[in-house]
């Protein structure tokens, strides 16, 4: 092999919204490996999470990540139902399908805008994201806020939708159906898109099963896991609807896969929504008293894949440990194959196609640099910082009392 | 007229600073561009380095990995410059001040100019945040 170039996209390129630095080793135009480095968005999110209540969980879940900021709760509650046992009521069930359902439309038309962007044809992406507004205008109607809902509670959800929201609901739906109507002919029939992203970034089945990867970009190699199927919650058992699949395994296929699975989600929303009318209003939440002791295992289908939940219970009011494995995780790990031998220029698209979300993915690890070995954080230094941190806050609360 | 506001007279440049966010401020930014509320038509637009910009907006919390690199793109940035903390984290760190790799809200690194709260604001708030500022001066 030649002799290696290195070009580093981020930690803060305009490129992408959140901060990850990749580092692609070329030789010529062809990208020869590629490094990822994280650490930028760490916040240390399960380490909280041992010092909140059950209710205020669901708070700091919704905020790993603001594009599925109903997947993550979705996962924690089904986590914690486990451990206590209980059965939400159909209404609930419904109401939280309808939620998850109306977010994975405007996560993946947000996909569509920024694929588009990162194309370099801007129009895609003004298109997409103006069509998304309805959906968050649909978000503020029925939970109040446009991005992180705080729907989700233990035993149910928070607010419940009424008959006028239904309508309107409906109405709205009309409206992003014609749209992704629109959308997904542009997108199809685009000889453009169709020569920067046919053949590129291709993943074979094979590939996608040694990767473990999830989600639209499994699904786009013809491998059909979907949570929503083969592990049903929620509503989802209740209504009919079909996992879509395509076989090429390229940019295109991920897309082509997105597009179609937003037709899927409007119809399991219409569905959801007869289904909320059949119900009692009103019937909400299941009062739980206490969360015993035990061991609980939440899956949910986000936008991008499958979101884990694993949570202990002691008995206490907050959880033991809780740990968290996001979609992106795995996803981003597929970039060794899909990313290496193609041009720098086709690298670009190859990163958004599995629609990567770095928030969910930030880790704290023993970090060290394979070629040169350098050790960026380890785990000593972690846990001294801890300790430094907790004798801070510590010393705060003492000053205030 | 001043020689700042005669700096911030006309299209402002923005450069936009992800720290440890969840994503949903940096959405909202993206949104203020996007054709519904579409901040281009008043000359404000979203540059890829700092050298170019008059605008420094930094959301999310500021962790001990990001602290370092929010401090030298500071330094980067020519002056006048306005900074903007937005949304919950950028203002006060938000859930995130008891997390083990806090930094520090972002006007504890850096000198801010205005606050824009709210988790995460609305596009809306983030243009008013903005007007007001460049009022102000
Ligand atoms: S203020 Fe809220 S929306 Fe904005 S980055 Fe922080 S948690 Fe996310």
């Amino acid at each position: 092999m030649g002799r290696k170039t290195l070009i580093p996209i981020g930690p803060y390129h305009p490129l992408q919204e959140e901060p990850e630095l990749f580092k692609l080793y070329c030789d010529g135009e062809i990208v020869k490996d590629i490094q990822w480095v994280t650490g930028y968005n760490h916040r240390s999110i399960e380490k909280l999470s041992e010092s909140k209540t059950y209710e205020q969980v669901f708070f700091l879940v919704e905020r790993i990540c603001g594009i599925c900021s109903t997947s993550h709760p979705f996962a924690f509650a089904n986590a914690v139902e486990e451990i206590a046992g209980v059965e939400i009521t159909d209404r609930a069930k419904y109401i939280r399908s309808v939620i998850a359902e109306l977010e994975r439309i405007h996560s993946h038309l947000l996909w569509v805008g920024l694929a588009g962007h990162f194309l370099g044809y801007n129009t895609v992406f003004m298109w997409a994201w103006k069509y998304r507004e309805p959906v968050l205008d649909l978000f503020e109607m029925i939970t109040g806020n446009r991005n992180s809902y705080a729907m989700f509670k233990v035993g149910g959800v928070r607010r419940d939708i009424e008959g006028s929201k239904i309508s309107e609901i409906r109405k709205v739906l009309d409206v992003v159906k014609k749209k992704t109507d629109l959308l997904t002919g542009a997108v199809m029939d685009d000889p453009v898109i169709h020569a920067r992203t046919k053949g590129v970034g291709v993943l074979s089945k094979q590939d996608v099963i040694d990767f473990g990867a999830v989600g639209p970009t499994a699904r786009a190699s013809g491998l059909a896991i979907d949570v929503r199927m083969d592990d049903p919650y929620a509503a989802y058992p209740l209504v009919n609807w079909k996992v879509i699949t395509a076989t090429a395994g390229d940019v295109f296929a991920k897309a082509e896969v997105r597009l179609l699975e937003m037709y899927e989600s409007i119809s399991i929303i219409e569905q959801c929504l007869k289904g909320i009318e059949k119900e009692k209003e009103g019937e909400i939440t299941v009062k739980v008293n206490e969360i015993p002791p035990g061991i609980g295992h939440g899956r949910a289908e986000a936008p991008r894949g499958e979101v884990f939940h694993f949570v202990m219970s002691d008995g206490s009011n907050c959880p033991a440990r809780h740990k968290i494995r996001a979609p992106s995780y795995v996803n981003i790990a597929t970039f060794k194959k899909s990313c290496i031998g193609q041009t720098i220029a086709d690298a670009t698209i190859t990163l958004a196609g599995v629609d990567p979300c770095y928030c969910c993915t930030e880790r704290m690890a023993v970090a060290c640099d394979s070629g040169t070995g350098e050790v960026i954080l380890n785990g000593r230094e972690l846990i001294e910082r801890s300790v430094l941190r907790t004798g801070e806050l510590k010393s705060t609360l003492k000053e205030r009392t | 007229m001043g020689f700042k506001s005669y700096c911030f007279k006309k299209s402002l440049w923005v450069f936009h600073f992800g720290g440890a966010s969840c994503n949903n401020c940096d959405i909202e930014i993206l949104d203020c561009l996007t054709p519904r509320h579409d901040l281009e038509r008043f000359g404000i637009l979203l540059v890829g380095s700092i050298r170019h910009a008059d605008v420094l907006l930094v959301n999310g919390s500021i962790n001990l990995h990001d602290r370092e690199r929010l401090l030298e793109i500071y330094r980067q940035a020519p002056k006048p410059l306005l900074v903007v903390a937005i949304g919950a984290c950028g203002c006060t760190g938000g859930l995130f001040t008891e997390s083990i790799t806090f930094a520090g809200p972002v006007d504890k690194i850096i000198p801010v100019d205005a606050y824009i709260p709210g988790c995460p604001p609305k596009p809306e708030a983030i243009i008013a945040g903005i007007v007001k500022l460049v009022n102000k001066n």
